[in-house]
């Protein structure tokens, strides 16, 4: 007699991009992460949310998760790539300190997206992080589903020049790469958006093939790059005059460090830094300067965040 | 005798860093073991992506007591030394014992170390161990302070014996040892307790875990080999890959897939770079045609589909990868066939090869002019090599190579083919960045081997023009390998003339650069360096000492006025280079650089390093070519009875003859003459002399060596029958002086053909 048929570990296939968006929602707010709305300003990737930046320095405990869609304009292909796209999504859990078993609470991720571990090869391969303009390094692994990159799994070592102490465990999910996965999507303007039964049903090319065209077509020819260079100086120089202010508000009279309006500029750089690179109007060398520029930035921003009491900062341990 | 077993069960450990790990865990553990006094029969390490595992048989139960006898002060020394040596030695007044030294009555004190039980030692050992574990990148995690790989989960530390397993104690910032561990994290969750090495390796194969690396690579190639066959197809194979696939998986599961049809038509050697960086696929090959047509994936689980649906996900991956790859091909071959591959040199100019050296258009630049110039001497038509030079690069700016870097050379000779360029030129794009390694295959087509050994030569002396010449173990240009390099191509393609010609011309483009030479000056520097160039090539200067002190100074007058840097806005201005240090003997130091790396080279070619400086100390020392046929002669020459021999009779006479010099203040070069000969063996080596003399000048004029080596080799029994009979130091002044003229005589026949006073021995 044959085994009879075993459903997909008892859990139903997600319909849409954000139904998966919301099962993740859902699990990891059950796991008890304080579910974070996006940050309001355009950013490269997850990690540049101050829920993960700044929060994964200094010793106060912390859990959250997030969606933060991120800009990325060199990669831009007016909609016509399958799987690239100068604007997507990215899902960002931050974990302070790494819980032991965070490995087995992310696959409980994916099972809970509708992967099957029984039918699918999960595999963790190594793939050390470095974010060279956030001054940040982590050990960890890229995460396989049958031979595709489905998150990146990194455990901080240094943000901002700074060891982590305590270890925050990093999750990010390429939503729409994922999503496709587990939909059997093969071009992502294809992709469900909400349940194809929907009385008005959209995929995700109703709602962002025509702004793929027109940010592609700004970011690579249009954008004024005299503008973004005077805007990339612009920040670069309110981020050092913010954090030049003394400590103690005169108006207040209260101690108040401004880490999150200077990181706010630091993020706004690195933007414009992006920019400028789809324009084409950096050189290889300059590359690196840029960065680096950045980077410093980045740097004073974690030296004054572990300066404030999200950062561990209280009156004993200054004194 | 107790067994050990030991493993440490953490997250996933890279593949490239487990073996190396499992090594390191055996001989750190071993090491501390024996340091503390308890031997092991045997020990084998193993390693799995999740565990690193060792296990020890036959270890002592208990280190062995040790005695100790240490020698104090005299009986009757003052009382503070006595207290000093007993606080030293740890013993008590009581405890000492008299004896008898040459000083008379003296303290000892015998001091006994008591042996340990093997647990004790073995969880100081681990502790130890997993503390100071060499891993080339380690991390934190949570809230501690431990570094390991990746985290750290459990440790499993057993001693067996008849009476059973013992678990040893050990507590590492809260993990505790146990006798327990897991299996396949998905196919076998949860943990189970093992007793001895042989029940832990049963066991974790029950429960889908392979533990041997060896065995699971065998598995794989067997497997995959197998289903190939079946279809009549052929794994490529890849020793890398398969130890880095077996580092990967607990429970290897080998599956093949298909590769769509669209992109059966890629370049076999993208198919297979693609396949294998991205997805970590092995190459399936239709033998017939040679062609990749399949690949072969190794999961890490079995499924109750038989691994259809991984498959399936796996293929789809691997599409979407190639897609790219054919994208780029297409792109490519366009630009190839419309634009030319000079299109992709010109945007080269915007990228930068070293911030002193210029961009790669202007490397590329130089390379064109030095290939022209050289390629009479590899035999190369200078019309084709400097065309070779132009586009060999080319491909750089390709999108396939930006992709994927290591198919640099390759796109570039299947792009020069496309644009309908000779096949010549197609093969140089290829093979001018060869040779590569020590072993690499050397280029013998003349444009190729021409543009390589340009490319070299002008890695090489720029590197030197600003000063960023290898130091000890840093090397980051890979300069060493360039000369080398240089090397290997001069011998195999039997190229004849002086390196220094070559330096001094690669010199002057480096010069010309704007680079070294601020523009307001350029041009006036420019001529005055062409002009010290125009003078070296004469051949009317003597030496190359000579030659290479021109070039010294060429190279230090270019620099030296340069103008400063320090408020013009010259390409110059980058940091640094203010500091542009005035470098003397840059071409001395170069050439000193080559023969250090041909010593390396001809020693691993079994020829000793006296030997070679036997060979540099002759004229001509910078053509490698004659350089390296007259060291394999001299050190084949050296391996017979003949010439061993001969060099100590050399040596011999050398020393009278500098002595007697040295003493007289004179320098007997005269020639002897034969009627002031007294012995018959005095007679029988002035006709050797004689006879060898013509021969050797003979076959050095043929260049053979050998035969040079032979004639000078058969003099051996003249000059020890010489020395055997006839004391040199006659009392008859004349006649004494006449040996030590004869003795002359066999100095400046041997020293044509080597510089003997240079053989060790």
């Amino acid at each position: 007699m044959s085994e009879p048929q075993k459903a997909d570990a008892g859990i139903a296939k997600p319909k849409s991009f954000q139904e998966i968006i919301l099962r993740l929602q859902a699990y990891w707010a059950d796991k008890g992460c304080a579910v974070m709305q996006p940050y309001d300003m355009e950013v490269g990737a997850g990690t540049f949310h101050p829920a993960t930046t700044l929060r994964s320095l200094g010793t106060r405990h912390w859990a959250a998760a997030y969606v933060q869609p991120s800009r990325r304009p060199t990669d831009g292909r007016y909609g016509e790539n399958p799987n690239r796209l100068q604007h997507y999504y990215q899902y960002q859990v931050l974990i302070k300190p790494s819980p032991p078993d965070l490995q087995a609470l992310y696959l409980g991720s994916l099972a809970a997206i509708g992967i099957d571990m029984e039918m699918h090869d999960i595999r963790f391969v190594e793939d050390d992080w470095e974010s060279p303009t956030l001054g940040a390094w982590g050990l960890g692994w890229e995460v396989w589903c049958d031979g595709m990159e489905v998150s990146q799994f990194t455990y901080f070592q240094q943000v901002g020049g700074h060891d982590c102490h305590p270890v925050s465990g990093e999750l990010t999910y390429g939503l729409e790469r994922l999503a496709m996965y587990v939909l059997g999507i093969d071009h992502v303007m294809d992709m469900p958006y909400n349940d194809p039964q929907s009385p008005i049903a959209l995929s995700y090319g109703d709602v962002f093939l025509q702004n793929e065209q027109e940010y592609s077509r700004w970011n690579f020819d249009i954008a004024n790059t005299d503008v973004l260079l005077k805007h990339f100086e612009d920040a670069e120089a309110e981020c050092a005059a913010i954090l030049s202010q003394p400590v103690d508000d005169p108006k207040t009279g209260k101690r108040i460090v401004m880490a999150q309006p200077a990181y706010d500029q630091c993020i706004k750089a690195s933007h414009l830094f992006n920019l400028l690179d789809a324009r084409g109007v950096i050189s290889v060398t300059e590359r690196q300067a840029y960065i680096g520029r950045v980077r410093t930035l980045a740097k004073a921003c974690a030296d004054a965040f572990v300066q404030t009491q999200a950062g561990g900062w209280t009156p004993e341990t200054a004194a | 005798m107790p067994d050990l077993l030991i493993e440490l069960f953490s997250e996933e450990i890279p593949a490239r860093m487990q073996a190396r790990a499992a090594e390191d865990l055996k001989k750190r553990i071993t090491d501390g073991l024996v340091e503390a006094g308890l031997t092991y029969a045997g020990a084998a390490a193993f390693h799995t992506p999740r565990r690193l595992t060792l296990a020890l048989s036959g270890l002592l139960a208990e280190s062995p007591t040790l005695r100790e006898e240490r020698k104090g002060p005299r009986t009757d020394a003052p009382e503070k030394a006595i207290e000093g040596f007993l606080r030293g030695a740890g013993v008590t007044r009581d405890q000492l014992q008299e004896g008898d030294d040459k000083k008379g009555a003296v303290f000892f004190a015998v001091i006994e170390k008591p042996g340990r039980p093997a647990a004790e030692i073995v969880a100081e050992v681990l502790d130890t161990t997993i503390r100071n574990f060499p891993w080339p990148k380690s991390m934190r995690w949570g809230t501690g302070s431990l570094r390991w790989v990746r985290p750290l989960h459990s440790i499993l530390c057993i001693l067996t014996d008849e009476a059973g397993a013992e678990v040893v104690p050990l507590d590492i910032d809260g993990i505790k040892t146990t006798n327990t561990t897991e299996g396949h994290r998905f196919m076998a969750p949860g943990r189970f307790a093992v007793s001895s090495f042989d029940a832990y390796v049963s066991e974790l194969k029950r429960r889908f875990v392979i533990l041997d690396a060896t065995e699971r690579a065998d598995h794989i190639w067997q497997d995959a080999t197998n289903q190939a066959f079946a279809n009549g197809l052929e794994v490529v194979e890849d020793r890398g890959l398969l130890a880095e696939v077996a580092g990967l998986v607990e429970w290897p599961v080998v599956l093949m897939g298909e590769i769509g049809a669209d992109f059966l038509g890629l370049p076999p050697e993208v198919l297979q770079t693609s396949m294998k960086e991205h997805q970590k696929f092995f190459s399936v090959r239709n033998p017939k045609t040679g062609r990749i047509e399949r690949f072969i994936t190794v999961a890490n689980r079995e499924t109750r589909d038989q691994g259809v649906t991984i498959l399936a996900g796996n293929q789809k991956v691997l599409a979407a990868r190639l897609s790219d790859a054919k994208f780029f091909w297409e792109n490519d071959l366009r630009v190839a066939k419309h634009d030319g591959m000079e299109a992709w040199t010109a945007a080269l100019s915007n990228v930068t090869f070293h911030n002193k050296l210029g961009s790669q258009a202007e490397r590329i630049e130089r390379i064109a002019a030095l290939a022209r110039e050289i390629a009479p001497a590899l035999g190369a038509d200078p019309d084709l090599a400097e065309k070779a030079a132009r586009v060999a690069k080319a491909d750089l700016s390709s999108e396939m190579v930006y992709e994927f870097p290591e198919l640099q050379g390759l796109m570039g000779r299947y792009y020069a083919e496309a644009a309908g360029l000779p096949a010549e030129v197609a093969a140089a794009c290829q093979e001018h960045y060869s040779p590569l390694g020590p072993t690499d295959d050397v280029p013998t087509a003349p444009v190729s081997a021409t543009v390589a050994l340009a490319d070299k030569l002008d890695t090489l002396t720029g590197f030197w023009a600003i000063d960023e010449k290898p130091t000890g173990s840093k090397d980051p240009f890979a300069l060493r390998r360039a000369a080398l390099g240089v090397i290997r191509l001069l011998l195999a393609n039997d190229v004849r003339g002086g390196l220094v010609h070559l330096i001094g011309r690669a010199l002057r483009s480096i010069l010309a650069a704007q680079h070294l030479i601020a523009q307001a000056k350029f041009e006036q520097e420019l001529a005055a360096a062409d002009q010290t160039y125009a003078k070296i090539m004469q051949t009317d200067i003597a030496t190359i000492e000579e030659l290479m002190i021109e070039l010294d100074n060429m190279v230090l007058e270019a620099q030296t006025n340069t103008p400063d840097v320090g408020n013009s806005s010259t390409q110059l201005s980058t940091d640094g280079d203010k500091e542009l240090k005035h470098l003397p003997n840059v071409a001395t130091d170069l050439l000193a650089f080559f023969h250090d790396r041909l010593k390396v080279h001809l020693k691993d070619e079994g020829i000793r390093h006296d030997v070679i400086d036997a060979c540099l100390a002759m004229p001509g020392n910078d053509d490698i070519t004659l350089l390296v046929k007259r060291a394999r002669a001299l050190s084949d020459a050296l391996k017979t009875d003949d010439g061993v021999n001969l060099v100590q009779g050399f040596k011999r006479a050398n020393n009278i003859l500098t002595q007697a010099e040295e003493k007289d203040g004179v320098a007997y070069e005269f020639g002897a003459d034969i009627k002031f000969a007294e012995a018959e063996e005095e007679k029988t080596l002035f006709t050797a002399l004689q006879a060898a003399e013509p021969k050797i000048a003979a076959a050095l004029e043929a260049e053979d060596f050998a035969a040079a080596m032979a004639a000078m080799a058969a003099l051996r029994g003249p000059i020890d029958a010489f020395f055997t009979a006839v004391q040199v130091n006659s009392d008859n002044d004349v006649v004494r002086r006449n040996r030590l003229n004869l003795l002359s005589t066999i100095r400046t026949t041997v020293l044509k053909v080597a510089d003997l006073t240079r053989i060790e021995g």
